[in-house]
């Protein structure tokens, strides 16, 4: 069954009629979640016993982080389907990944400096778990410039692959980062043995806000892999069109 | 599955494969710079004294803050421990972060100057993993529930 839709998926025609429903709902869905979470977060939260007000920075910074490392484990199995089955639209969907990624890594960055400063006392510390998110941001970057730095898409599709499985090796790094070594960051609260060490009341905003970032990176994805689909029918239709390089010779 | 899939299956496979081997042989032989603060358990088995600038990590132990204000300027020392045997006394002349507090998890940067003695140049405060509204520690502390803060990690 599963089988079935993901190949249905990998039709371009068929993609493009999911892709016209799926994205105003996704769309939908992370506005709701990310008003109902803010709302929660800003307003109908407890502050920390410790941190005070300045843990409400918590509800934007770890769902950027979850995604950071989302993201990139999409990036790498699209890239794993695009280099081994030759779909075309998991290369799109690798591709069109990246950078959004790249922004949400981003984000996380800036706002655990934002906490760092008056929690920790440092706005950057190079800790494996900084280090290696840091790391995380440099790789998107570098998948991106590899895609534009080679023009024909083919070629670029099966170097940028193993670029994102390469990099791969950096998210369970990241992930287990404050467990493998002695780190300023704090190990984690929510995804550990003998659960989430975080107050019921401040993991339902949380929560609401994850799930506005999965569904807002799902209908930027969709947006821009129509947008990309759209611009490669283009230039082949543009291709076609044009003189061909043999009878410009010739002339 | 066509063989030549199943070749860039194994391709594939091996690149990554490949790549993991090496970062996790590197990560393996830097296991001790990768390492952001020493405990001070962890220092006590080092053969001798650092000289160079280090990091140290801890809990500040209770009843152990002492302010000293000379006309230099207020220095502050107070002692890290990590649950062991050995414990660090550290002299600070500088800002304390908010979070810095007795029982609080420390990193402080500087230098050793003799036998369990430290000058830092830096302190940075470290906190755990749990998160929960005031009302809701105090009702545990009152309970007799409330699990100090665990060392180091």
């Amino acid at each position: 069954m599963a089988a079935t839709s993901l190949y249905e998926l990998a039709n371009p025609v068929r993609f493009e009629r999911i892709a016209a429903r799926a994205f105003p709902v996704s769309l939908i869905a992370a506005a709701l979640l990310g008003a109902f979470g803010l709302y929660f977060a800003l307003f109908n939260s407890p502050a920390d016993y410790q941190q005070g007000e300045t843990v409400r920075i918590m509800y934007v910074h770890v769902p950027a982080a979850w995604m950071a490392m989302f993201c990139y484990s999409a990036m790498a199995i699209s890239s794993i389907a695009g280099f081994v089955w030759k779909h075309p639209l998991a290369d799109v969907a690798a591709k069109e990944t990246a950078p959004i990624g790249a922004a949400f890594t981003f984000l996380a960055l800036f706002t655990g400096s934002l906490w760092g400063k008056p929690m920790w006392g440092a706005w950057w510390a190079w800790d494996a778990r900084l280090t290696s998110v840091l790391i995380l941001f440099f790789l998107y970057l570098g998948y991106m410039a590899l895609w534009r730095a080679i023009p024909d898409k083919t070629r670029a599709a099966k170097l940028a692959a193993i670029l994102a499985i390469v990099g791969f090796v950096n998210v369970p790094i990241i992930k287990f980062s404050v467990d493998w070594w002695n780190s300023l960051h704090q190990p984690a609260s929510v995804l550990r043995a003998g659960g989430p060490s975080i107050h019921a009341d401040m993991l339902t905003p949380l929560f609401f806000t994850i799930g506005a970032y999965v569904f807002g990176y799902v209908a930027l994805l969709l947006a821009s892999m129509r947008n990309e689909l759209m611009a490669r029918r283009l230039a082949r239709m543009e291709s076609a069109s044009a003189p061909s390089p043999a009878s410009l010779v010739e002339r | 599955m066509n063989p030549k899939k199943q070749q860039r299956l194994i391709l594939f496979g091996g690149i990554f494969l490949a790549a993991a081997g090496a970062v996790a042989l590197t990560l393996y032989a830097l296991r001790g710079s990768i390492t952001y603060f020493y405990t001070p358990s962890e220092l006590a088995l080092l053969d001798e004294t650092p000289t160079s600038p280090i990091r140290l990590g801890g809990l500040v132990a209770y009843e152990s803050v002492e302010y000293d204000r000379a006309e230099t300027g207020d220095v502050v020392s107070f002692t890290v421990e990590d649950g062991g045997a050995a414990v660090v006394r550290v002299n600070f002349a500088g800002l304390l972060p908010d979070l810095f507090r007795e029982g609080q998890g420390v990193v402080v940067q500087g230098r050793m100057t003799g036998d369990g003695v430290m000058t830092a140049d830096n302190v940075l405060a470290k906190h755990d993993e749990n998160y929960m509204p005031k009302e809701v520690a105090e009702a545990l502390k009152e309970q007799g529930v409330w699990k100090e803060d665990e060392t180091g990690s």
